[in-house]
């Protein structure tokens, strides 16, 4: 068996013939689980004729599907809704999130506690059972089918707010005392002195917010009525029926609705594995 | 709370918006996402806009998997269409939930109606009224690919006449691999698209059964000819071998693909199958049996009031209605979506029976049955279900319809106390 | 509401509090809209759900009280104990499949510095995908010939073609894959998050006794990965108890088919609502996966607490 090679304290053994195999075996795992991105990638790159021959780089790569698709312009219309509604969304989050988180770890009142409990134990609710009071709602107020509708159940959420309270507890009690002092306001306080020690944490909070909603499927697909609504995955799904079973067409649809958030990790990978961990670590 | 005040603004932009407009009658017109459907519906609301330029109609489309759902939510919550597309079958729902209004008989008599309409348009009837009117029906017919009929020794010009020619055919035409894999399917077998359809009105007729009776509120297959028809579609697969459920995903896929000899699909598949180009295919009637009886389904979406419409949007919802009712949209629709017009003298002309491709359709509309569904959605699940418990679950075709058949009555038992 | 709100009212009277109670004030003009929301979006929804739960609302007529009619009609479903067997099969097999393969390669991994960050992207990368939009891609592999890729691949090593989607007793292992695919690399992040967590000086200790690596990973690894495996059975339990996405988009024909062999009860739940409109009949069926949620999560708890 391979001897641990992160521990630094131990002196690096000769590479031994164990270790050889492990990392042949994680990289072949590795490939495996990128195959379903690299079989939709270049089926996306082929045109009908091709699609069944299930060579990984394409004969003679196209991209007429991208063109065709983007050409009729629902799925740029579903790419600005994912981003509008996500984004929104994220914002709202970091934003309350950490005012909340905030407020119950660094202030001390009556009613701390329950307030603190009762948000948590929304953790223990499950969506499901909120998304037909959600649509009754909606249909109420008039939300059905708007940004809004889409976004209003998400506006905040217990974990975040967990996830931040816990950050908060870390941040030393004298900063906020001294900023006090300087006779800075609370809401300056929490906003210029305490936010900003806990960047790592906003990053974490901001990019599982983004993707949660991003990937997003089941209440978008009840709430919204009409294509011009619709988020890419209620999109593409609607898409994919609609296409007659076209592989290389659906593969296109695929691929454009999981390229943005691929490309975006391709730049901050660091920040946003270190992100989860964090999440998952305080969370 | 930003966002509210963004909405504030776009709800007041919203009205302001509307009254601008206040000066023309506006109506809202609702149908399903079908591309062919929703350009035909653009030009008629033009050439309808033209010739009233006191109404604006706005066209709203959603996909077919919830569009009853979001009708219906829309309705109660009182937005939605003044006039809405429904599937015949849906006719009960929508009136049970009143969210359509029968036709005045002051614009629409009944008599004419009844005079210019193919007698499936009863379907829309509940009592003396009618709740809505069909710009095109459409029927079932036997897809064949031409090159496929050519290489495997078939005349291309002379397709199937009976159903034991159309498994002669589908035997001559389904190719397997070395390990005994279906690489090319002889007939297409999808339950999920129209073969339930097939099974129900056609194949149990002509085996001498009836799929129901009292108004179609009682199954009536679970009987010997419900069960030949059964064993038919089953052995395509079993014994046979000339189709597989899930061949290519879906049937209509396969045969696009190239890779079907024959599949049973209606009139609205033509603008799809219009776009082939790989290969020539055509068009039949549906196989007749050894005695030479033929049937067909039928079937249409209508277009029909809401009960939102009330007022001068109830006159606009009429002239529009009956607009889109007209021949002269019969003849668009025909030409643009490529389903058959529903008033007898705008489908029968010796044009469209000369037709290559309508003629089939048109035939079969002559001998055609309508299936009163309760659920559509519901039932077909009964019959995709019942050939599945056969073919992967192992059971007798015979358990397997019992099965089916309680599953529906149930269905209807249960509508019919609604 | 606001705080500057609050203070422009109380003029001089904000200067003439103490510090602490200014705090208070402060705390809660934080806690307003906050508290607003949750109280509107989410505890009122929740005793909504079980007061609908009794009744026999559709979206065609207004709600009329029907006590524990839907229950009872639940119970005797036969449909609905399908469902629960299902449900409960999505999590009995993915939480300890998805479980062991993460700890695996989160652990080689842990010790593997060659391209280490590249390997961890590999893994990482399907967790960032849309299931909505993968649900395609697999559903496209599990084809029959000629069209689908993994029985083409069977074919070509002489192997005999697999139904998949088309078995009653396939399906299901084949719609989890694709979700068990998505969250191993979450899994595996936070596997190695937890080994990093662990000082290395107990190891050392272990290994100036002796201890052979098999026994540091029994006495040390696992031991001191405890919260980690609490937190990750927890977590991806209930992600499998709701699973949905992949289910809806792998069969869009016959969701949950055939003979219902993969519906979930978040997909008979969607389908009760939004296409039989029977709201009061599937919000019953909302509280009995809340109560499926609630209890399979204290169990866990317990039982990873007593460990």
């Amino acid at each position: 068996m391979a001897a641990a090679q992160s521990l630094p304290a131990l002196p690096m053994s000769k590479v031994k013939p164990g270790r050889v195999v492990a990392w042949t075996l994680l990289f072949i795992g590795g490939v495996i689980m990128v195959t379903p991105l690299l079989f939709m990638l270049s089926t996306s790159l082929k045109d009908a004729s091709q699609v069944y021959d299930l060579r990984i780089v394409p004969a003679a790569p196209t991209l007429e599907n991208y063109w065709q698709i983007l050409g009729d312009g629902r799925f740029l219309r579903w790419l600005a809704n994912s981003t509008i509604v996500a984004l929104s969304v994220t914002v709202s989050n970091v934003f309350f999130d950490s005012l909340v988180g905030y407020t119950l770890a660094k202030f001390r009142f009556r009613g701390r506690y329950i307030v603190f409990v009762a948000i948590l134990s929304t953790l223990m609710i499950p969506t499901e059972m909120l998304v037909l009071p959600w649509y009754l709602m909606a249909s109420q107020f008039g939300w059905l089918d708007s940004y809004w509708g889409i976004m209003f159940p998400g506006m905040m959420t217990a974990f975040g707010t967990f996830l931040m309270k816990q950050f908060f507890e870390g941040v030393p009690d004298d900063f906020l005392e001294a900023a006090r002092i300087d006779g800075l306001n609370e809401f300056t306080i929490w906003w210029k002195i305490a936010l900003p020690l806990v960047t790592p944490a906003l990053s974490a909070l901001a990019i599982f917010t983004f993707l949660g909603n991003w990937t997003a499927f089941f209440w978008p697909l009840i709430v919204t009525t009409s294509a011009e609504l619709y988020t890419l995955p209620v999109g593409l799904s609607s898409f994919a029926v609609e296409q007659s079973i076209q592989w290389e067409k659906i593969m296109t649809g695929a691929s454009i609705a999981t390229l943005p958030t691929l490309i975006i990790f391709l730049f901050l990978q660091r920040y946003i594995v270190r992100g989860v961990m964090l999440a998952g670590l305080k969370g | 709370m930003r966002l509210k005040h963004l909405l504030a603004s776009v709800a007041m932009s919203a009205t302001v918006l509307a009254a601008t407009g206040a000066k023309a009658v506006e109506i809202e017109y609702w149908q399903y996402v079908f591309e062919t459907r929703v350009k035909a519906m653009d030009q008629l609301i033009q050439k309808f806009q033209a010739a009233n330029p006191d109404i604006k109609v706005k066209q709203t489309t959603f996909p077919y998997a919830d569009y009853q759902t979001k009708v219906a939510a829309s309705i109660m919550a009182g937005q939605g269409p003044d006039v809405v597309q429904l599937f015949y079958g849906w006719t009960d729902n929508f009136i049970s939930g009143k969210m359509i209004q029968p036709l005045r008989a002051s614009a629409f008599p009944a008599a004419d109606i009844e005079r210019d309409f193919f007698p499936i348009v009863s379907a829309m009837k509940r009592g003396n009224d009618y709740y809505g009117l069909p710009t095109a029906v459409r029927s079932l017919a036997l897809f064949y690919n031409k090159k496929i009929f050519k290489d495997a020794g078939l005349d291309p010009a002379n397709p199937p006449k009976t159903l034991d020619e159309f498994v002669a055919a589908a035997e001559k035409t389904a190719k397997r691999d070395g390990g005994g894999n279906l690489t090319q399917a002889g007939v297409t077998m999808d339950m999920t698209g129209q073969d339930h359809q097939w099974w129900r009105e056609v194949l149990i007729r002509q085996n001498g059964g009836q799929p129901y009776t009292d108004n179609d509120s009682k199954v009536a297959y679970n009987d010997e000819a419900g069960l030949k028809a059964l064993t038919f579609y089953i052995d395509l697969q079993k014994t046979k071998k000339v189709g597989q459920v899930g061949f290519m995903d879906e049937g209509q896929a396969a045969f696009r693909g190239g890779l079907a000899a024959m599949t049973i699909d209606g009139t609205f598949r033509l603008g799809s199958f219009n776009t082939i180009k790989a290969f020539e295919w055509g068009v039949t009637e549906l196989p007749a049996n050894a005695k030479g009886e033929r049937s067909n389904y039928a079937s249409y979406f209508a277009n029909a009031i809401t009960t939102k419409a009330q007022g001068e949007k109830l006159a606009a919802a009429e002239k529009f209605l009956a607009y889109i009712s007209s021949p002269e949209a019969m003849k668009v629709w025909l030409e643009v979506v490529g389903e058959l017009p529903a008033r007898r003298a705008a489908a029968l002309t010796p044009e469209n029976l000369a037709n290559p491709i309508y003629g089939p359709f048109l035939k079969g509309l002559e001998y055609a049955h309508t299936t009163e569904f309760k659920d559509e959605m519901a039932q077909r699940q009964v019959a995709i279900d019942m050939v599945n418990r056969v073919l992967i679950g192992g059971e007798t075709p015979k358990d397997s319809l019992a099965k089916a058949a309680t599953a529906e009555q149930a269905i209807l038992d249960r509508a019919a106390k609604r | 509401m606001s705080a500057t709100g609050t203070e422009a009212a109380a003029g001089g009277l904000w200067s003439r509090l103490s510090l602490s109670q200014k705090q208070v004030l402060w705390a809660w003009a934080f806690l307003a809209v906050p508290v607003l929301f949750y109280t509107v979006i989410r505890f009122w929804p929740t005793v909504q759900a079980f007061y609908l739960s009794a009744t026999d609302w559709n979206v065609m007529r207004p709600a009329s009280y029907v006590g524990f009619e839907n229950y009872r009609r639940l119970w005797s479903d036969p449909l609905f104990w399908q469902v629960f067997r299902n449900t409960f099969a999505y999590l009995l097999l993915g939480t300890p499949i998805s479980l062991l393969l993460s700890f695996v390669v989160a652990y080689y991994l842990d010790r593997v510095r060659f391209m280490h960050s590249f390997i961890r992207a590999l893994y990482f990368l399907p967790f960032l995908t849309t299931a909505a939009a993968m649900a395609w891609v697999w559903r496209w592999f599990y084809q029959p010939v000629p069209i689908g890729v993994i029985n083409d691949i069977l074919a070509t090593f002489g192997l005999p073609q697999q139904p998949f989607l088309r078995s009653t007793t396939q399906a299901l292992p084949a719609v989890l894959a694709p979700a068990i695919w998505a969250g191993l690399g979450f899994q595996i992040i936070i596997f190695l998050a937890g080994l990093r967590a662990i000082p290395s000086t107990y190891y050392e200790a272990a290994r100036i006794d002796g201890l052979s690596e098999g026994a540091i990973l029994r006495k040390i690894t696992i031991p001191l990965l405890k919260p980690t495996l609490v937190f990750l059975v927890v977590f991806s339990s209930i992600g499998f108890l709701r699973i949905f996405d992949q289910v809806y988009n792998i069969n869009s024909n016959d969701p949950g088919g055939p003979l219902n062999s993969t519906k979930p009860l978040v997909l008979m739940i969607y389908q009760t609502a939004f296409s039989s409109y029977e709201m009061g009949y599937a919000a019953a069926q909302t509280v009995v996966l809340f109560l499926i949620l609630l209890v399979i999560s204290l169990v866990q708890l317990r039982i990873m607490r007593d460990r």
